[in-house]
């Protein structure tokens, strides 16, 4: 199989199994992204594959062949660090050329100022690399490990040091650059956002395991488990009957309704519940209902509410079901 | 190293402890060992004392001049010992300007001598730690309902301890093992294991006994070392440091005032009047002032020497040119591969080894490297006793800690992913090593090829085992100018002072220039 293929793969830090027995596969092209909390392994994952973790256990594949004990510098492979880790000795224009070294001085430098070009940041070879702002540093970082055309790029929380408003846009930035050079990438971070603007497949991991890895589109619509729900956002879960008294799906026992973001919308012909709390976020008025329970749920609307109470029922199609 | 253990146990061929014996039996043999801890001990105390104020004043706050009197603070450090013993001695002589002290040829000179050459360390070892230390615990503290002495004692003194202790048990070693202060200043009267090994080996010839001698003192420095790593240890906790300098604040009269008057009275006392005398003291001469002192620099001084003091001073300079290119460029090699963070425990330990013993130089004196140089080299297959290169490798190895310390840290502070980065980017290990150690470690260079130029022009302890009387260095000279009697002979010693003050000076100074942030003292 071409691209890159990864089986069973184990990275202990002593006696600390940081990624447990992983499987994933990346086609040509193909933009994976691997979503988890801090510790949940994504990292060191990425490290394994990269070549600066040795696997405790399984393969590292590339086109069928073995790369796990090839070194890092040979595989070809390429990395974007959290922190960027630009050589602060160099400029902005040696640091790109930094990959490119056994390239001719021209070809070299006609790459260098491409490159400069697609994360748009034309004119600035000559800068020092600590006269840059947080977002330009990270964007040579992306120019810099894409410059020798890795047949794989690794990003490694690339955006998570960015501030809010920043990271939206480089996300941008970073989705077309990847897709104009045509780049097979690996991008991890904890932001689904993110993940979900940027990738053609998300994996999402916990404790060293890989939950699941679907297009976004089918994660989110088809949680495989109450903890990849979870994680993405799903929330409270609650039992079938329950459910079906807000009108919502119906499951068997040993399934669970998780009610999504936009799963409890206000409704004239709904039940009746308290409103616990009301608070704002990003525009809209988040409601804190207690559902009858005893759980909270949130409900999004655009105004502030008078009284105590409002009545609401569950939207299917904001819902899934999944095992207990 | 081994060598000098075996020599102490082996005599006429065959194993036996009765040197050994011997020595540890003699009330003298604990009588010095006592007089070295005496000495050593008080030295450091008052160092610790003087040099924490100092530290406060001269890192943590922020003021006109400031930059000049840490420039003076750093001077006597460099300063070859002898020179530091003819200064104190010429101060505290009968008819010196300080002579009403009674102090002349007394152990509360000597102490004085090594607080001189010491404050320093404490200064700068403390310095740099307080000026990052961020000040917002202290504030919490305040807020809390602290007084400003509580502050010190409950919040300040407890995150500074790790510095102060690193910084004490570098100045109990230097005390411990001085040698050219305690030669100059108080000849056979206050002898330490130190002047004791040299008097053993020179003058009685008795090598077993020196080589016992050289054994306790290892024991001795071992021991220190331990204890400060176990006090270090049991203090250290994580610190909340500050990467930038912000954590200093303009000078304020009212907190500030002690800490001033204490840095103001040392500096001027202690530092600057030793210095200023040295060079006033040159040009004295039997008819008035002059440059008669300086003038007799070319001769041997009616036959004190073998040599005239500017032949001394070219050999002196040879020397160093080649200890330092030796010391640097096995310094640097130990500190690449000490740098090392391997992943298996196997490898990881080998490097704390080997860090380690390329330190153990530092604690264990130029008086037992230049003495196991002359004992362990002198026969084949590597007779090199009577080779000239055999000064330039000893000074190499005394100064080969410092240049160790300088370019570690430099080499440390490199953050590991840069090297991985590197390696992603394709580069291979001597290209990563190449682009990234090496164009890091070149920053930290400058300093440490001063540092190791510095010690080898000064160093006194080793070279006065090795070198021949035709070929001495400067010190060599000074030792031998300071023990004749008559005023020319006293007076050439403090001109030939002033010059290798002067040379150490200007290469220390050349060398501060292009100091790297990283690199501590």
């Amino acid at each position: 199989m071409s691209g890159l293929t990864v089986t069973d793969a184990v990275v202990r830090y002593g006696d600390v199994v940081a990624v447990d027995a992983v499987d994933l596969a990346v086609e040509p092209g193909e933009i994976v992204a691997l979503l988890g909390a801090s510790g949940s392994g994504k990292s060191s994952l990425l490290r394994g594959i990269a070549g600066l973790e040795p696997l405790a256990g399984g393969r590292v594949c590339w086109d069928d062949e073995d790369v796990s004990v090839v070194p890092v510098h040979k595989r070809g492979f390429g990395m974007m660090f959290q922190d960027g880790q630009l050589f602060h000795h160099l400029t902005v224009e040696g640091n790109l050329g930094y990959g490119l070294y056994r390239e001719p001085r021209d070809r070299r430098r006609g790459r260098v100022i491409e490159l400069l070009d697609v994360v748009g940041l034309a004119g600035y070879g000559k800068r020092r690399v600590s006269e840059l702002s947080g977002g330009q540093a990270q964007r040579v970082a992306l120019a810099r490990s894409l410059a020798p055309r890795p047949r794989l790029l690794l990003l490694d929380e690339p955006l998570s040091a960015l501030d809010r408003s920043l990271r939206e846009r480089l996300v941008g930035v970073l989705s077309d650059a990847l897709r104009t050079t045509g780049t097979t990438a690996i991008y991890v971070t904890h932001d689904q956002d993110e993940a979900f603007a940027l990738a053609d497949r998300v994996g999402v991991m916990a404790d060293g395991r890989m939950l699941q890895t679907d297009p976004p589109d089918v994660l989110w619509r088809h949680p495989a488990s109450r903890d990849v729900a979870t994680f993405l956002g799903y929330q409270p879960f609650i039992a079938g009957d329950e459910s079906g008294r807000l009108g919502g799906p119906n499951c068997a026992a040993d399934e669970v309704v998780g009610i999504g973001p936009a799963g409890l919308l206000p409704a004239p012909d709904g039940l009746a519940v308290p409103i616990v709390e009301q608070s704002y976020q990003r525009g809209e008025v988040l409601i804190d209902v207690r559902i009858p329970d005893g759980q909270i749920a949130t409900v999004r609307v655009a105004e502030k509410l008078a009284g105590d109470e409002l009545v609401v029922s569950l939207d299917p199609a904001g819902c899934v079901v999944v095992p207990v | 190293m081994i060598g000098l253990v075996a020599r102490g146990f082996v005599v006429d061929g065959s194993f036996t402890l009765d040197g050994i014996r011997a020595v540890l039996a003699a009330p003298r043999t604990w009588r010095i060992v006592g007089q070295t801890l005496a000495q050593a001990v008080a030295g450091t105390l008052v160092a610790v004392l003087l040099g924490v104020p100092g530290a406060y004043l001269l890192y943590r706050c922020r003021f006109p001049g400031r930059g000049l009197l840490r420039a003076v603070v750093s001077v006597p450090f460099v300063l070859p010992t002898v020179v530091v013993g003819v200064a104190f001695t010429s101060l505290f002589a009968a008819r010196g300007p300080l002579g009403w002290l009674g102090l002349d040829e007394s152990f509360a000179a000597i102490v004085i001598a090594l607080v001189f050459f010491n404050y320093t360390v404490i200064v700068r070892t403390v310095g740099a730690l307080w000026a990052r230390l961020d000040p917002r615990s202290a504030e919490a503290a305040r807020v809390l309902g602290a007084s400003p002495a509580r502050v010190f004692l409950t919040v300040t003194l407890p995150a500074i301890a790790p510095a102060v202790l690193s910084g004490a048990s570098l100045v109990f070693l230097f005390c411990a093992t001085a040698f050219g202060i305690v030669m100059v200043m108080g000849g056979i009267r206050f002898s330490t294991i130190e002047t004791e090994i040299w008097y053993q080996t020179t003058q009685l010839l008795d090598l077993p006994a020196a080589a016992a001698l050289s054994i306790i003192q290892l024991v001795v420095v071992v021991l220190a070392l331990l204890v400060a790593g176990r006090a270090r240890t049991r203090t250290e906790h994580a610190l909340r440091l500050r990467g930038d300098d912000t954590a200093e604040r303009p000078w304020r009269s009212r907190p500030d005032l002690l800490p001033s008057v204490i840095t103001g009275v040392v500096v001027f006392m202690l530092l600057v009047v030793p210095m200023v005398h040295l060079v006033v003291r040159s040009f004295v001469t039997a008819d008035g002032w002059g440059w008669r002192n300086y003038q007799l620099l070319a001769t041997t001084g009616a036959g004190s020497l073998t040599v005239p003091v500017w032949t001394a001073v070219t050999n002196s300079l040879v020397i160093a040119t080649q200890a330092c290119l030796l010391a640097v460029i096995l310094g640097v090699m130990v500190s690449l591969v000490a740098s090392r963070r391997p992943r298996q425990p196997v490898l990881a330990g080998g490097v704390r080894v080997l860090d380690a013993v390329f330190m153990l130089p530092l604690g264990v004196s130029a008086v037992t490297v230049g003495f196991g140089f002359l004992i362990t080299l002198n026969r084949p297959p590597l007779d090199l006793r009577s080779s000239p290169i055999l000064i330039p490798i000893a000074q190499a190895i005394v100064a080969l800690p410092l240049v160790v310390r300088t370019l570690l840290p430099v080499l440390r502070a490199i953050d590991p992913r840069q090297r991985e980065a590197a390696a992603i980017l394709g580069a291979g290990p001597g290209r990563a090593l190449a682009t990234i150690d090496g164009t890091l470690a070149l920053r930290g260079l400058g300093l440490a090829i001063g540092f190791a130029f510095a010690i080898s022009l000064g160093e006194f302890g080793a070279t006065s085992f090795l070198s021949r009387p035709d070929h001495p260095t400067l010190p060599v000279v000074i030792f031998r100018l300071i023990g004749r009697p008559g005023a020319d002979n006293f007076g050439m010693a403090m001109a030939a002072s002033v010059i290798l003050a002067v040379l150490t000076a200007a290469v220390m100074a050349a060398a501060e220039f292009v100091r790297p942030r990283e690199a501590e003292l």
